[in-house]
């Protein structure tokens, strides 16, 4: 009950403090919850659509589980849900693979990109440079409107007569310019490529935003050098995402004037159901070079907020400084440049020329140097800590085990020679869900159970919390290990069913076995979800204005800030983020002087 | 019924599992917060070290069972493929070594340093000499796979042999089709224009061409062992893939755009029925690049012969220019003369 009291006063202190930004004073439900312009609520905002969407491609992924792991089985259920889509209880390949083009592309951009860089960089940015709010909070708010406009679209084609769109979540022409190649290619594509239009408009949004905050509204002190890792993290995706998702666009805009308006970019040579088309000249490889010179750097844009964040957490949780910290900055730096030089690593079995081909496997295994750097500064950020395994701590670790099994097979698929046998095999399957699926989740979780307190004033439930952590790592495993050799043996991804096959038949029972984990994984993350919202509303206050001991300036403000953040003037800091264990001290925060006597590092 | 007595299950479950929760965080409070917090801790940290024993032993288990089913056990079955196996070795080892290295330093040094009220944690900001040193060695580790790997990978790609049979493979929703040179080891030209499978020309091959009057289309491949083929490959439709996961290679089928790919196969298809101890052993073309809801059907096969079979067998095929002339009148005398003077009236038509 006081509890409840102290919240109420916490929640409306900075309104009574002189400093505030006055024009809040009257927020109605409509300018506080829906267009707000706070930076943490359309971090939430953000947030939560993530979720939704995390749940539908989750269960997509299951439903073509079902097909993978149960080929002869019927589940008539799934008539009740999808109709003519799953007749009988079995489900159409058409759809199947509208399903896997769907779990991708959500998965990929609405939930790994919009769900953790809109939240975080959303929520953290401000709060971690000590700045009241982003640079444009108008265009912030217009970014999530143009996410959740996306979004809708992206929805709505899901219940179009002919179903959303089916040609893999690359839509590589010409399979996604011909209605008459796929059903998914009529109007479900043309919706795809709206969405995403909408989708990158409102990436740019935020990253402009995200990176003129970071240039220019850090309090006073606060140095690029003495920035967290995440905000270094999330300033380096922005502008990634800033830089590569116009040229998607531009690869959108094309393809649909090649379905609508009869142009021919990506057309030539085609006889489809025996008409034969007039267009003549165009390149499918060019949508591929298009699309991958985004399609690249958006596995940064989904890892790099992750590693910043996981970085963070695991200094705080060993009470020791991050290892490195300018190797750290250096790397992300280095992995940034390399992300734009190696698209063209998923082409080597395109027809592409070898010799550039070449150049490319350089490039891409350079990446392979700063990776290493980042790992090994892990594990010596761990090396004499006195670690606490809290829910965040936890994921951190996973996300770092994930990286290195999902970095070392990159090894294999960065060169050119082994890319020939494993492209499009299951081994790349495992390859990307391991390192930028299942790492990315990881570096979110962590994040989302360590800044919980801070977005809700509230703490998550721990106990479901180690379920959830000790699920998923297993399970992941479980799902994604044995897959590699499946790839090693050629079995190709994108497949309904194998039983055909004399080459990949043999595999019926791991598939079984990997849809039936995949299912309980599954189930796993809705006790996440559960005791994620369950939390919001009903978990243990948070009591102390910095529950974990941290340094960095999120964690002086108000256990619940509004608007502004800060009551008063924004601290000034002194000192870099990872102060921990100096001198005898559990930890020293940015906003603390340095000491006359003080150790230097 | 039986549904939802499964639903009604999985509910109670997870309502059992969020009890639980929650009474544990009741339990915490009675039990001071501080003293629940480091036992947890220590149940953590024995969790982490037990996930690393029974994960490393998993892998080893998940390798004991699935090994076999790879195909590295029956070899490459093409010569260019032993490189790629032997390439795939190398990168296995050194990746294998680094994998087990880092694994086992993440979840040892979580186990052996965690929380204890005894331990100071060591300030330790950073070291140049190590950084380098992690900085260095994978620099020259990669430098190491990037040389092997390139050099495999120019042989491959290089031009095929002078002596390599040709093979042109058409792909188009959902099939694969095939055409050799004949006689004259030249193919005629196509012109996709030309299409017309009601008349007998499926791949559109201009008749105009006199090169193309041998060449033989065929729904099998077949090819000698010992000898290079070179795969001219095209696709009528959307983009598709000639995977050939025992010859260990791969191309794209690209519309408007020819890929080529060469081999030598090293073993027919009955000594591969006695490697693979499967006498159903068929060599298959696989799609591997999505190409419609027939994706997963769209299979070519591929016998490899001895030279003997393989004469025999190319020596009973008839060239499909001669079947042009026979669907348009089956009485006419095969006459190439006349023959193209027909194909020449269909193209115009």
């Amino acid at each position: 009950m006081s509890n409840e009291a102290i919240l109420h006063d916490q929640h409306f202190g900075t309104h009574d403090a002189p400093h505030a930004h006055e024009h809040h004073d009257h927020e109605s439900f409509i300018t506080k919850y829906v267009f707000s312009q706070d930076h943490k609520m359309i971090s939430k905002q953000f947030l939560t659509t993530g979720i939704i969407w995390a749940i539908i491609g989750g269960l997509f992924s299951v439903i073509f589980r079902l097909q993978l792991g149960y080929p002869d089985s019927t589940f008539p259920w799934l008539q009740d849900l999808l109709g003519h889509w799953a007749k009988g209880g079995k489900l159409d390949p058409e759809f199947y693979y509208s399903l896997v083009t769907m779990h991708g592309t959500i998965l990929v951009f609405f939930v790994l990109t919009a769900g953790l860089s809109g939240t975080f960089a959303n929520f953290l940015i401000p709060l971690q440079i000590g700045a009241r709010d982003m640079a444009s909070p108008f265009l912030n708010m217009l970014s999530y409107w143009f996410f959740f406009t996306a979004s809708m679209v992206m929805l709505s084609s899901l219940f179009v007569q002919t179903g959303p769109a089916s040609g893999g979540w690359t839509i590589y022409p010409p399979l996604s310019a011909l209605g008459e190649a796929s059903e998914g290619s009529k109007i479900g594509m043309d919706l795809w490529l709206v969405s995403m239009a909408l989708f990158i408009v409102s990436t740019l949004l935020g990253g402009l935003n995200y990176i003129s905050t970071i240039l220019n509204m850090r309090t006073k002190g606060m140095s690029m050098t003495r920035m967290p890792l995440t905000i270094w993290a999330l300033f380096f995706t922005a502008i990634l995402g800033v830089l590569s998702f116009p040229v998607l666009l531009s690869g959108a805009i094309l393809l649909l004037f090649d379905r609508n308006l009869g142009t021919s970019f990506y057309l030539s040579d085609i006889v489809i159901n025996g008409k034969i088309l007039p267009n003549e000249g165009g390149s499918p490889i060019l949508f591929q070079h298009l699309f991958w010179f985004l399609g690249h750097p958006e596995v940064y844009i989904i890892v790099l907020p992750a590693m910043g964040m996981v970085s963070e957490i695991m200094a705080i949780n060993s009470r020791k400084p991050i290892f490195g910290y300018m190797a750290m900055v250096g790397s992300l730096f280095a992995i940034t440049s390399l992300a734009f030089l190696v698209w063209a690593h998923h082409m080597f079995v395109s027809g592409l020329n070898p010799f550039l081909g070449s150049f490319f496997v350089l490039l891409t295994l350079l990446i392979a140097v700063p990776s290493a750097i980042k790992v090994f500064n892990w594990l010596t950020t761990l090396w004499r800590g006195n670690i606490r395994f809290t829910p965040g701590m936890l994921f951190a670790i996973g996300f770092v085990s994930m990286f290195i099994s999902g970095g070392l097979t990159g090894i294999f698929l960065g060169n050119s020679a082994l890319d020939i046998h494993l492209h499009d095999t299951y081994f790349i399957v495992a390859h990307f869900h391991i390192v930028m699926g299942v790492a990315g989740f990881f570096g979110m979780f962590a994040g989302l159970y360590h800044w919980f307190p801070k977005m809700y004033g509230r703490y998550m439930n721990n106990t479901l919390a180690y379920i959830h952590f000790w699920v998923t790592l297993i399970g992941a495993y479980l799902i994604f290990w044995p897959m590699h050799y499946e790839g090693l043996a050629g079995m190709p991804r994108r497949y309904y069913d194998f039983s055909s096959w004399e080459s990949f038949k043999m595999f019926a029972g791991l598939n079984e076995f990997i849809s039936f984990v995949s299912i309980i994984v599954f189930a796993a993350q809705l006790l996440f979800v559960v005791n994620f919202f369950y939390s919001i509303f009903k978990g243990r206050k948070v009591t102390t204005q910095n529950p974990w001991g941290a340094t960095s300036l999120e964690w002086t403000t108000p256990i619940r800030p509004g608007h502004g953040n800060w009551l008063g003037e924004i601290p000034e800091v002194y000192r870099w983020p990872y102060d921990y264990g100096k001198d005898g001290r559990d930890f020293i925060p940015q906003t603390e002087p340095v000491g006359e006597h003080e150790s230097k590092h | 019924m039986n549904d939802f007595f499964l639903i009604a299950i999985v509910v109670m479950v997870f309502l059992l599992i969020f009890q639980i929760a929650k009474a544990s965080e009741y339990v915490s409070i009675l039990k001071g917060e501080d003293k629940q917090r480091k036992q947890t801790n220590r149940i953590n940290g024995f969790l982490l070290i037990t996930f690393l024993i029974l994960g490393l032993i998993g892998a080893w288990w998940c390798n004991d069972l699935y090994y076999s089913k790879t195909l590295f056990p029956q070899g490459s079955a093409s010569f260019e493929g032993e490189n790629i196996d032997t390439m795939m070795w190398i990168t296995i080892v050194i990746c294998g070594i680094i994998f087990f290295i880092t694994q086992v330093l993440l979840f040892v040094f979580a186990f052996k340093y965690q929380e204890s009220d005894t331990r100071k944690p060591y300030y330790f900001t950073h070291s140049i000499n190590l950084e380098l040193l992690w900085t260095g060695v994978p620099a020259i580790v990669l430098t190491v796979l990037v040389v092997f790997g390139l050099k495999y990978w120019f042989k491959f790609t290089s031009d095929a042999p002078k002596d390599a049979q040709i093979v042109e493979v058409t792909g188009h929703q959902f099939g694969w089709e095939f055409r050799y040179p004949g006689v004259d080891k030249v193919l005629g030209k196509k012109n996709y224009k030309l299409t017309d499978a009601a008349h007998n020309n499926p791949l559109g091959v201009d008749w105009t061409d006199e090169a193309s009057h041998d060449d033989i289309h065929t729904q099998i491949m077949h090819i000698v062992v010992g000898k290079p083929v070179k795969l001219v490959i095209n696709s009528q439709d959307v983009i598709h893939d000639v995977g050939l996961a025992h010859f260990r290679m791969k191309m794209d089928a690209v519309p408007g755009i020819p890929t080529t790919l060469w081999f030598t196969p090293k073993y027919t298809t009955e000594e591969m029925k006695v490697r693979t101890g499967n006498s159903n052993f068929v060599y298959e073309i696989s799609c591997d690049q999505m190409c419609g809801k027939g994706h997963y059907t769209m299979k070519g096969i591929i016998i490899v012969e001895k030279q003997e079979e393989f004469d025999k067998w190319i020596a009973d095929q008839k060239p499909e220019y001669l079947k042009v002339d026979e669907i348009l009148d089956p009485l006419a005398k095969v006459d190439s003369a006349s023959a193209r003077t027909v194909a020449e009236v269909t193209l115009i038509k």
